[in-house]
Order: C-alpha cells, then structure tokens, then sequence
C-alpha cells in the first residue's frame, strides 16, 4: 500500500540523521513511539513528539528503557506501528524485549545509534560496537533484521524499509545507526506519499473460529490479530503451540524456534541490500558499513589510483549477514579488507564466509572517532600484495 | 456436599456461570491445592458477567509468576508478557487503543519487586488501568523467595533464619504514586473482591485492587500457618473492614490483623485526558486526533 500522506513531508530538506530516522518512521506509518532519553538517539524522538500530534499519533517518553521497549510491543499489539530508539546502554537494557518481540512475533523497529562501550563508555563519539549484540544480544536462538545507513538520507528511506521488514517478517528489526551518521546533517529528499511503499500488516482475514495466532498455515509466517477485534487470543513469550498455547515439549519447542530463525535466514538473498563497485577486477574487496563507508570510499578512490585492483562492497543488510556474497567473492579475490568501528566484529563473519578461501584483514578502531582514511589505504596495499 | 448438588454438577446441562471466561480446553491448571489465585480469577468472572463489560473490547495483561498464569487461563484477549512489565506493555495497549479496557492481573514480586517502577510511574500518570495484584506475599512459582511484601520475620527460602527486611504496604505506595482507586480484600472476601472489580471497570484512572491469597505449598506452610482452610479462617478471624482508612495505617504483619475495604476512590484527568488537553491548547487546528488501528492495515 502506499504511505498515508499525513505523515510524509513531501520535499528536498537540510536534517541530520536522527531527524532523517524520525521522518522515516512517519513516512511508514509508525504513529506510536515509546523511548528513554540518551545520546547520541534523543534527537529521533524529540523530533517525532513534536511531530506526531499533528500527524495523529502517540508518543510517551517511559521512565526506563525495559519499559519503553515493552510499551511499543503493547502498541503494536493494540493496533499501530511502533518503535523506539535508543543507544547502547539503552540497547542493553531493551535485549529481553527484543527476545520476546522475537518469540511473540511482534512486528516493530528498535533504532540504535551507536556510541562507544562498553557500559557508559562515550556517550557523544561514534562506534559500531553493538553489531553483534544486535544479533545475538537477547538469549535463546532466534533471528533479527539489522540494517546500516550511512547517511541522512539513508536513515530516511532505510527506516522505511525497516518497518516493512518487520510487517513482512513479523520481526523486531534493528536499525543500527552510529553517532556520526546520527548527527551528520545534509539534504535528505522525501518522495511524494503516492511514491512510498507500505507494507500493510498481515492482518488474518480468517474468522474466530477459524484462526489461530501461531498457525502459518504452511507460510513461515503466521498472520496477525489486534487486540478489540474479537478473535480473544493468547500471546505469550513462554514457548507455544499453534493456537499460543504455552506447550512445554521439546517438539514444541524445536518447531517454533526452528522456524523463528529459518524465517529470517532462507530469506537472507531476498533480505539482502549491498552497494557495491568495482568488484569485477577486484583483487581486494573493501567491505564496510555505516560512517565506515565513507570514510573506506576515499581509501578505495586513493588505491585506484594507485592502480590496485580495489573493489566496494558496502553492507547495509547486516544481518542477516549476506554470507552468498561474500562466498561467492571469496572465490575469486585474495583479500577482504573489513575496517568497522569495533575490534573486529562483522570481520569474523566475513572470514567465517570466505571459508579460507580468501584472507580476511581485520582493522579495527575501538570508536570516538573515525579510521583515518590513510590507515584503510595501508592495509589495502598490504592486502594487495 | 447434598447429593442434589452432586448431580447438578455432573449433570452436563449445569454449566458452571463463569466457564465461557475461560480456556476450558486449557484446564487443568498449574495452582496448587489451596492457592487463592483461582478463587480471584473466579471473583474477576463474576465481575464480568455483574459488570455487563464488553468482552471483545477488554485486554487482560500478565507478567510472570503463579499470577502470571491468568492472562493463559481466561477467554480474552491477553498477553503473558516478561517478568515486572505487564504494566509497561498495557500501558502501550491501551494508549494505541483507547477503546479498550485493559486490566493488567499479576502478583506482588512481578507488580511491586521487578515491576514496581512501571507500578509508581502507571499510577503517577494515572493511565486507564485496572490492575489486579494478588499478593501471596512470597515468590511462589520459584519456590518461596522472599517478596518485598514478604512481613517481618517470615522464613522463606532466602532468608531461612526469618526476613528482616522491611516490607511495602502496597495501597499506601500507590495512594501516594496517585492511584484514583485502591482497595484490598482477602480471597475469603469473594462477593467484596468482585464488587471492587466491578467498581474498578467504571473508574477512568488507574485502578489497584490488592487482594491477599494464601500460598499453602510454599509461605503457610514454611511458616506453620497451617492449610489453604486454615488461612481462610485466619482471613475471617482478622480481617477488619475499614473503608476509607488511611492507607499508612494498613500495613501488614504476620499473624496480625488484615485491615480490608476500598481506602481510596478520587477522580483525577487520566492520562489521555491530559495529553488530548494539552495538545488542543497548544496546537488548535493542528493536532490531529490518534488514528484508528486499522490504517496500519491494507
């Protein structure tokens, strides 16, 4: 369906990415957000409580992060699109939720923009520290949709896409932001409504007698019912049946989580978004995310003026980890040069990918800062070798 | 029990009243012999059917613990949600669905221990939520922890020598957070519990209802309070009815006395009031009324 009107503000603008982030959420229909206020993320919900009352919606600021990443599942329960936003001590503090958005199948979004860690760490300066929190922070198997913008305008239409993951899906959808990208302001352009796609909620159209809230009717995904309606369901987070019975089997249990992931994971090529360049003649493959990418760009543009065969492989699924590519480049390039704000976190999923059949060149930065596009263009030529 | 009684209930054609509020086809359920959260869920039926409330358009929300196991038990829209945020997340139902009546049904470690920010803060800013605390005055589903309601010198599992700590009075807490209406009765009180649920269903504001249950299996019988009959007669015998008592006075001790009654029933604009006031004063034309739940739908 197309984007309700109302909430996009159709026009060419000068914002930085938390505001981009915010504008998105609306654009996709998002009326209900919950949030806890920290840096470097304050920025999205202060936009979206001025906003949404004139868009007619709801924000409610909680007194805590556990409560602001449960409020927004009751939200969604109750009939809205819903997210919150935060960063990485806040983050930590919504991973239960993010278990039970995972378990109850509640379609929504968490953004986090990334500041250094651990604990308080850097509240102010950038990191792409909570990659792999974003995946496996809550406990249990399950699987997530993580994806990285890095820019305003990619906070923008990456939030719309985002929330159309989580309709499609019915998943909790990480919206792995970082500091820079967060406060880096430049044009963002949104589309007329008419020119938005939506995806509506995959709301049964079954009768009460005929539905249940956990059956997929042989789809990996079931369809969903709200509060009010009539159909008088049970959610739950313990581990459940078709009907959202709890069922304590081993068999229960292996079904249900079993297809919680595999949900996610057999749709990782349809899920996966990558830019890439230069990749045709690549003996070295920059792979890179978020503020990393821009700052890797001007390393690639230096070594292909050197004359090495460098080629761009900009991740914006990062999970689930778009590991065909990778594989398939693995087979035909010496090295991948993977620089990240972190001490070397996505790089493991790289080489875990490339299976020994290319190297893996780690080059980590611990944040509060960017990698100086110099340090990238050494590690290329040594790459390169 | 008469033998006219006994073939009434054998008799397929006698349904028992409150048995379309609940999952039938979930029962058994897990409650011990002599536990009080059945005798409660029974009262909350019988609330329902006096009340004459809107099935379809009434939520019931649950944390985690013996209470926690209401929202599986009843023929409702209802979510078990974690542990201490039952309120959190009916907060978020009820706020992107005002039409609907929320009650959130939970225990006294998932509502005052883990929960009880979300507990003062619901209260503070009075949404529209009945809550329901049955308070067994222990941790009972892992085995008889002390609770923050646990009274002084109780054994329990932490604390074998007796509690020393001191425990909430939980009306007094809520009456300050600023709940618009507390009661408390025992599960010896059934015709006053379902009359205060009742009560609670035509109250806007936030709602606390505190009802003390026995846990014969894990707090009566640690602490040789006898059975789930003898706790019914420690009930009887102690309970004091005092309306509108001043909640600092009904604080609660081991063997003492139960002060029961309604101790609180006020009007103040519930949170949506407010909201919607605020923004019509100071947006005018501009603000846009919440919009209904089926626009997120194609």
């Amino acid at each position: 369906m197309k984007a309700d009107p109302r909430g996009v503000l159709t026009g060419e603008h000068f914002i930085d990415g938390d505001h981009a982030c915010c504008e998105g959420a609306l654009a996709a229909g998002a009326r209900f957000a919950a949030g806890y206020p920290i840096t470097p993320s304050t920025e999205v919900v202060e936009r979206f409580a001025a906003r949404v009352p004139t868009v007619g919606g709801t924000f409610i600021q909680m007194e805590d992060e556990l409560a602001a990443s449960i409020t927004l599942q009751g939200a969604v329960w109750g009939g809205a699109k819903a997210f919150t936003v935060t960063s990485g001590p806040g983050f930590s503090l919504m991973m239960e939720h993010i278990g039970y958005a995972a378990m109850t199948e509640t379609p929504c979004v968490f953004v986090d923009v990334q500041r250094g860690g651990p604990s308080t760490g850097l509240p102010t300066l950038p990191a792409q520290a909570d990659m792999m929190q974003a995946r496996w922070g809550s406990h249990g198997d399950y699987a997530v949709i993580a994806l990285c913008p890095n820019s305003p305008q990619e906070c923008f239409d990456l939030t719309i896409k985002a929330f159309n993951l989580a309709e499609e899906f019915r998943v909790p959808v990480m919206f792995m932001m970082d500091e820079v990208v967060g406060h880096m302001t430049e044009k963002v352009v949104i589309p007329p409504a008419d020119q938005i796609e939506v995806t509506p909620r995959k709301h049964t159209k079954k009768s009460v007698e005929e539905f249940e809230p956990y059956n997929t009717n042989g789809d990996m995904v079931p369809e969903i019912a709200h509060a009010g309606e009539g159909y008088k369901f049970h959610v739950t987070g313990l581990t459940h049946d078709e009907r959202g019975y709890p069922n304590m089997t081993p068999q229960t249990q292996d079904r249900l989580v079993r297809r919680l992931q595999n949900k996610i994971t057999s749709a990782a090529d349809r899920i996966a978004m990558f830019e890439e360049a230069d990749l045709n003649d690549a003996d070295v493959v920059v792979v890179s995310y978020g503020i990393t990418s821009r700052v890797a760009q001007r390393a690639i543009d230096t070594a292909r003026e050197q004359g090495l065969k460098v080629g761009k492989l900009r991740l914006i699924t990062a999970w689930p980890f778009p590991e065909k590519k990778i594989r398939e480049l693995a087979g035909r390039v010496k090295a991948f040069v993977v620089p990240e704000l972190n001490l070397g976190q996505m790089a493991l999923e790289v080489e875990r990918a490339a299976g020994g059949q290319a190297k893996t060149f780690s080059l980590t930065h611990a944040g509060g800062s960017v990698h100086h596009p110099e340090d990238i263009l050494k590690v290329i030529v040594e790459a390169s070798r | 029990m008469s033998t006219d009684l006994n073939t009434a209930l054998l008799n397929d054609d006698v349904a028992n009243p409150v048995e379309p509020f609940l999952r039938t086809d979930r029962m058994p359920h897990i409650w011990c012999p002599g536990c009080g959260i059945g005798t409660t869920v029974n009262c909350f039926a019988r609330a329902l059917i006096e009340s004459k409330v809107d099935l379809q358009s009434l939520a019931l929300v649950s944390g985690i613990g013996c209470t926690g196991r209401v929202a599986g038990y009843v023929a409702l829209d209802s979510f078990h949600t974690t542990h201490g945020r039952a309120i959190p997340f009916a907060t978020g139902l009820k706020l992107a669905n005002p039409k609907l009546n929320v009650v959130v049904y939970s225990g006294d470690g998932d509502l005052a221990a883990i929960g009880g920010n979300h507990l003062i803060h619901a209260a503070r800013r009075n949404i529209d939520l009945k809550v329901i605390c049955v308070n067994n005055l222990i941790y009972a589903m892992t085995g008889g922890q002390t609770a923050p309601t646990t009274p002084d010198h109780a054994t329990t599992s932490t604390n074998p020598y007796g509690t020393f700590e001191p425990s909430f009075n939980l009306p007094h807490l809520v009456e300050a957070a600023g709940a618009v209406y507390v009661a408390r009765w025992t599960t010896f009180h059934v015709r006053q519990l379902a009359r205060a649920i009742g009560e609670a269903f035509h109250k806007k504001g936030f709602s606390f209802i505190e009802v003390i249950s026995p846990c014969p299996t894990l707090y009566q019988r640690r602490n040789k309070l006898g059975d789930g009959l003898d706790t019914m007669k420690y009930y009887k015998a102690k309970s004091k009815v005092r309306n509108g008592a001043p909640t600092s006075d009904v604080g609660l001790t081991i063997s003492g006395e139960i002060i029961v009654g309604k101790f609180v029933d006020r009007d103040r604009p519930d949170y949506q009031n407010l909201m919607h006031a605020q923004y019509v004063d100071s947006l005018g034309d501009r603000f846009v009324e919440p919009m209904e739940a089926e626009a997120v739908c194609s």
